[in-house]
């Protein structure tokens, strides 16, 4: 499903790089959920970006279902992340200007869809993650775990066949991240969609398939 | 998606009431500045009644005349003698008026005191100028040249001085005589300085001396009107006039040189602001142009310093939107479509105060008989120029910010 192959970041500035991955290979296949570990700055979240085709590796090849996209256009780009990829931040990134179902339905604006259609699957979306009694409320009126819910929902709502989570739990306590974790679970097993969550916490990354540990930019294990 | 895009607008434009206030106040205003402008200079310049012809119809208003000793004597100061000889005289217009500039009367009815701007012209004026008669006729060739005691009122003196009597075949004293009044115009206003009067006389009646052989002079200042029977004529009227001026006599031993043409509205406007020696339009239009150019320039910064600002605080909304579809191109087309719709709010207000304002103007008698119309022509252009800067200055940022990573965007980075 992804394939990271001899991939390198490396940060330039007038004076100083910083390397932010080195060498890193890795093969995700469909249906797949894994962790991705290791400590602060280690290049977890820039490997993260790198695999959701939001940043760009200074060296290697990025395959996303056995294809390149190194040489694919801004607008291929775009077409590939809304109709592969959803993402969950840790810190949601939703649109506080739009409601909560306007936000779910963001990924659908970016296909050809009618209104009703993309009301109906962004209201089933918010159903998956409980969240259907708040669909006009905005994202200043939930908590925490809420907005995540609503980050999630906006991240599965247009079907995608791969998930990359970016800590997705933590900004919240241990009960709502347990529920979070419960909510990528269930579409795991469910709906077969490819994880990769980054996490610190060891307790949710064992509950997972496989974890990836980074150190200072490389792969340990 | 535009209902989305509609949404997000409406809602950034509420969340920054000051900016939202700065961007309507720039293009409103300016857009207000140029219709006010536009509608004036309609108004002054354009075609509309009594002035229909004013295609075809040219003018000798303003002269300067050099002396022996390099004096000069520059204005409106053509004498009626010079005029009757060089203009009068004309073969290629249609035909050719000569009148005098208004000047202001006092006359009493039952001791009440009227003051009335009045008019000497000749029968021709009425030919030359399109004027609604409300009621009777204009003077003939006739009655000019045979001094009938007949004049030609405007709607607000029927009212004023007959205050609801018939006006027609009612006499009016004005300068120490009685006149027959014989048709009521429409008013005129102010601004369309040749056709202006309360009441329009014989020019016959005049005070001036009209064969006194002298080139310059006569109170309170003449002018000509040519019409031409066609606009190609025009070029042919001014070279047989530039020709006539050749063969000016010089009868006072004083002046030396005349320099005068005859000039379309636009043309004698621009040499008075002595723009062009030759009553050239062209300087004026040009500088016209500018002007609107610096005047549409001004919100364009504004909205292009704004629409910076307001963009770059939205870059997490952009790195949000572009994880998860949204092309460059597109995010361009969202901040395109929210400056169109901030400039057509700033259009809309713009038309309701300025059909407000000119709407007090006309009211009010600050200007007498001016009526000022909203020109939705010009408001439309004005309206289409505000869109083109609106979407200049939104691309260039939106521009700016669609070519970041998604993921600089995201962390709110914006270089």
């Amino acid at each position: 499903m992804i394939r990271l192959s001899t991939i390198e970041k490396v940060y330039r500035t007038a004076k100083i790089e910083t390397i932010a991955l080195k060498d890193v290979n890795l093969h995700i296949k469909r249906g797949e959920f894994l962790s991705i570990m290791g400590p602060s700055g280690c290049g977890k979240s820039t490997m993260l970006n790198i695999m959701g085709l939001l940043d760009q590796p200074s060296q290697g090849v990025v395959e996303i279902d056995s294809e390149h996209v190194a040489k694919f256009s801004d607008r291929k780009l775009a077409r590939l992340r809304n109709a592969m990829i959803g993402f969950v931040f840790q810190s949601y990134h939703l649109i506080n200007d739009l409601s909560v179902v306007d936000n779910v339905e963001i990924p659908l604006l970016y296909r050809s869809m009618s209104g009703s259609s993309r009301r109906k699957l962004a209201l089933e979306a918010l159903d998956k993650v409980g969240l259907n009694a708040r669909t006009r409320h905005f994202p200043s009126q939930l908590s925490g775990g809420q907005r995540q819910r609503v980050a999630i929902a906006r991240a599965i709502v247009g079907s995608p066949q791969i998930i990359l989570a970016d800590e997705p739990t933590g900004n919240l306590d241990s009960v709502m991240g347990a529920e979070i974790m419960d909510i990528l679970n269930k579409l795991n097993q469910e709906e077969q969609t490819t994880i990769v969550m980054v996490t610190h916490d060891e307790i949710l990354a064992s509950q997972t398939q496989r974890i990836i540990r980074l150190f200072d930019g490389s792969q340990v294990n | 998606m535009l209902i989305n895009y509609l949404k997000i607008a409406i809602k950034v434009l509420l969340r920054h009431k000051l900016f939202t206030f700065i961007s309507l106040f720039g293009i409103s205003l300016t857009l207000l500045i140029l219709i006010m402008v536009t509608s004036l200079l309609d108004h002054t310049f354009g075609s509309q009644p009594p002035e229909l012809k004013l295609d075809r119809t040219l003018s000798i208003t303003m002269g300067l005349l050099t002396s022996k000793d390099g004096g000069q004597s520059n204005g409106p100061v053509m004498s009626p003698y010079f005029l009757k000889k060089y203009v009068k005289s004309l073969k290629t217009p249609e035909v050719v008026s000569m009148s005098s500039f208004h000047n202001r009367v006092i006359t009493y009815k039952n001791r009440t005191k009227f003051r009335l701007d009045i008019k000497y012209t000749d029968s021709e004026f009425f030919e030359i100028l399109d004027f609604n008669f409300l009621e009777g006729n204009p003077y003939s060739l006739n009655d000019v040249s045979s001094r009938r005691n007949v004049i030609v009122i405007n709607q607000n003196t029927r009212e004023q001085y007959f205050d609801g009597e018939e006006a027609i075949g009612n006499t009016m004293e004005v300068e120490g005589e009685k006149f027959r009044v014989i048709g009521v115009v429409e008013n005129c206003s102010i601004l369309r300085i040749m056709p202006y009067a309360d009441v329009w006389l014989p020019l016959t009646f005049s005070k001036t001396p009209l064969d006194e052989v002298t080139l310059i002079g006569g109170f309170p200042g003449w002018f000509a009107m040519m019409l031409a029977t066609d606009e190609s004529d025009i070029p042919a009227i001014k070279k047989e006039f530039q020709n006539q001026l050749a063969l000016v006599e010089y009868p006072d031993d004083k002046w030396v040189e005349i320099k005068t043409a005859a000039s379309t509205y636009a043309e004698a406007f621009s040499r008075n602001l002595r723009l062009s020696e030759e009553g050239n339009a062209k300087p004026l239009l040009i500088i016209l142009f500018i002007l609107m150019i610096l005047f549409m320039l001004l919100p364009t910064i504004n909205l292009v310093n704004i629409n910076l600002s307001r963009i770059m605080e939205r870059s997490s909304e952009i790195g949000v939107r572009k994880a998860f579809g949204a092309s460059s191109l597109t995010l361009v087309g969202q901040f395109v479509v929210e400056n169109v719709i901030i400039t057509l709010i700033g259009g809309a207000i713009a038309l309701i105060l300025a059909i407000g304002i000119l709407e007090i103007i006309n009211s009010s008698s600050l200007i007498p008989y001016v009526n000022f119309s909203l020109n939705y022509r010009i408001f439309f252009n004005s309206l289409v120029i505000c869109l083109f800067f609106g979407l200049f200055s939104g691309v260039y940022p939106a521009f700016k910010m669609s070519r970041l990573q998604p993921v600089d965007a995201l962390r709110g980075e914006s270089s």
